[in-house]
């Protein structure tokens, strides 16, 4: 009976320290963001401060997903073009076109006179003016290959590359995948790029939260002491100042989103122009969702690292008198 | 209850506060520890609230040996304290309630316990219908008392006060000195370190003196 008592009673305190731990989270979480707004000039500096480092990472981040998605559409054209010998009549040209046609490893081609190389480039360039006023038409006539997309390996399309160049009519080749690999090798990278950078204003904002809680712990070293001296662990102390660098975190990683997806707004209207200019369904990429989740959760969570970090070392060291 | 063998401390490069201490407290026993400014008192205070170490010797709080305890349980074993100062020690920004529940927040207790005790704790010491108030809006005597109920709030088995009665008139000396001989009625260790030769005699306690960091008279 006693110890059933006894056991049951144990069983209370156990329910009583976890609710009382769940209330105690709960406090830091709200009392922690309610400490943030009272001091509103130095805790917006440091917000703002996070988020500029936050919205500078994540913007490389979208531009160099838009020119990824831009260099993307291109992969799989490995079109080539004969730039043909100046003296070549355009009956030449018609039957070269027609002779490659034979040749099994070439879906499509496309025969360009100089004249319609002339026509579409004022067209498009508007240099028309300018164009006018050359004595001669300085473009080749061009055919265009595109080969059979069984022909994917590099190999073969320089192969294939090296016989046209063989032909006496043709004065050189260009494939388009060329400046698509090399494109592409720019954007590998630029992405590269963007990891580094990013890496080191993720540093930032982990140094920046370790700081801000430094001078938030020196501020508060009485509380600290007392708590100490009544039996407070280094658990309990120092969970409100977590909970100050997550939401120091939080809230940049949602300024920061903010700031891109304004910076996007204001490029959307003009990117869309330049986009019909080209004839291009090119549209602006904003941050997905998802990736607005994550960017939040990276940025509270280097805050917190850079929080627990500082206390975890500086915990130790303040002692009290 | 609290037992010291052979302890030294030597403070770095100031030389040694306390040398070869030795004696036993029993439980539900009241002293008074006394001597010259920088004998040794508050040193030895410290040393039982594990806010500093011994260099040599051992402290035995309630058996268990705490002069070599690891940081970790530390705020385990303070939880068996009650902590008394001579500048009170409270948080300005915080009601008195809260200043006198922050040892039952540390250490868990649910809101109704936490209330029932702090009342019953406030109640103790005479300051039940100031709850609400800020430590700064109080009279030094009834900052003292606050921090009086923070100590006894957790029901501590020993009780340290170093020179709880400074800052205060013989009146409320008296009073604060009556209040630790309650505790003492139930059961609660008490050591207190003062000045006050005329306190000492007045009242009937066990008197340990320091000179010099040596423990002359227990
Ligand atoms: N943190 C410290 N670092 C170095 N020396 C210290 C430290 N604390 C105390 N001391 C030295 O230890 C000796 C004892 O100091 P302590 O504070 O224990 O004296 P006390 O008896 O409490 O004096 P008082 O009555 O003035 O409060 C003194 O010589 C003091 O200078
Ligand atoms: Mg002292």
């Amino acid at each position: 009976m006693m110890t059933q008592i006894r056991r049951k009673h144990a069983g209370n305190r156990i329910v009583e320290l976890f609710e009382a731990y769940l209330l105690n989270h709960a406090h830091g979480l709200f009392s922690s963001l309610g400490r943030l707004t009272r001091t509103p000039f130095t805790s917006a500096m440091t917000v703002l401060v996070l988020a500029i480092a936050v919205s500078l990472a994540s913007s490389f981040y979208i531009v160099v997903a838009n020119v990824e998605q831009l260099t993307g559409n291109l992969e799989s054209s490995n079109q080539m073009s004969l730039f043909l010998h100046e003296g070549i009549t355009d009956a030449a040209g018609q039957k070269l076109m027609e002779q490659l046609q034979q040749n099994p490893s070439v879906a499509e081609v496309k025969y360009i006179s100089k004249k319609q190389a002339l026509e579409e480039f004022k067209a498009n360039s508007g240099f028309s003016d300018a164009l006018n006023a050359l004595e001669r038409n300085p473009l080749p006539s061009v055919i265009q290959v595109l080969p059979r997309n069984a022909l994917e390996h590099s190999e073969d399309i320089e192969k294939l590359m090296a016989d046209f160049k063989q032909l006496p009519q043709v004065e050189f080749v260009q494939v388009d995948m060329q400046w698509v690999a090399r494109l592409q090798t720019i954007m590998l990278i630029a992405s590269r790029g963007v990891l580094l950078v990013s890496l080191l204003l993720g540093f930032a904002v982990t140094f920046i939260t370790g700081n801000t809680i430094r001078l938030e712990l020196q501020n508060r070293q009485d509380e600290v002491f007392i708590s100490k001296l009544v039996g407070a662990t280094h658990a309990f102390i120092q969970r409100p100042f977590l909970y100050t660098g997550f939401w120091l975190g939080f809230i940049s990683g949602f300024l920061g989103w903010l700031i891109v997806t304004v910076m996007l707004l204001i490029l959307e209207s003009p990117v869309e122009k330049l986009s019909t200019l080209y004839n291009s369904s090119f549209e602006l990429l904003f941050l997905s969702f998802s990736e607005f989740l994550l960017l939040l959760m990276i940025s509270a969570a280097l805050a917190v690292l850079g929080s627990w970090a500082v206390l975890h070392y500086q915990l130790r060291q303040l002692k009290p008198q | 209850m609290l037992k010291f063998e052979h302890v030294s401390k030597r403070y770095p490069d100031a030389g040694e506060a306390l040398t070869d201490v030795s004696f036993h407290l029993q439980r539900g026993e009241m002293a008074f520890l006394t001597g010259r400014s920088g004998a040794g008192k508050s040193t030895l205070l410290k040393l039982i609230a594990m806010m500093e170490q011994c260099t040599r010797g051992n402290i035995f709080l309630d058996g268990q040996n705490i002069s070599r305890i690891s940081d970790r349980k530390i705020p385990y074993m303070r939880r068996n304290l009650g902590l008394i100062f001579q500048d009170y020690k409270l948080l300005n920004d915080r009601t008195v309630f809260d200043n006198v529940a922050l040892p039952l927040v540390v250490s868990g207790y649910n809101h109704q316990e936490v209330a029932r005790r702090v009342r019953a704790s406030l109640d103790k010491v005479g300051l039940l219908g100031k709850e609400r108030k800020h430590p700064l809006a109080l009279s030094g005597g009834e900052q003292q008392r606050v921090g009086i109920a923070r100590a006894i709030v957790n029901k501590p088995k020993l009780i340290l006060a170093d020179e709880p009665t400074g800052n205060l008139d013989p009146d409320l000396s008296a009073e604060v000195m009556h209040m630790f001989e309650q505790f003492k009625q139930v059961g609660v260790t008490v050591l207190v370190a003062t000045h006050d030769i005329e306190l000492i005699n007045h009242l009937e306690h066990r008197v340990l003196t320091l000179d010099k960091g040596h423990l002359v008279a227990s």
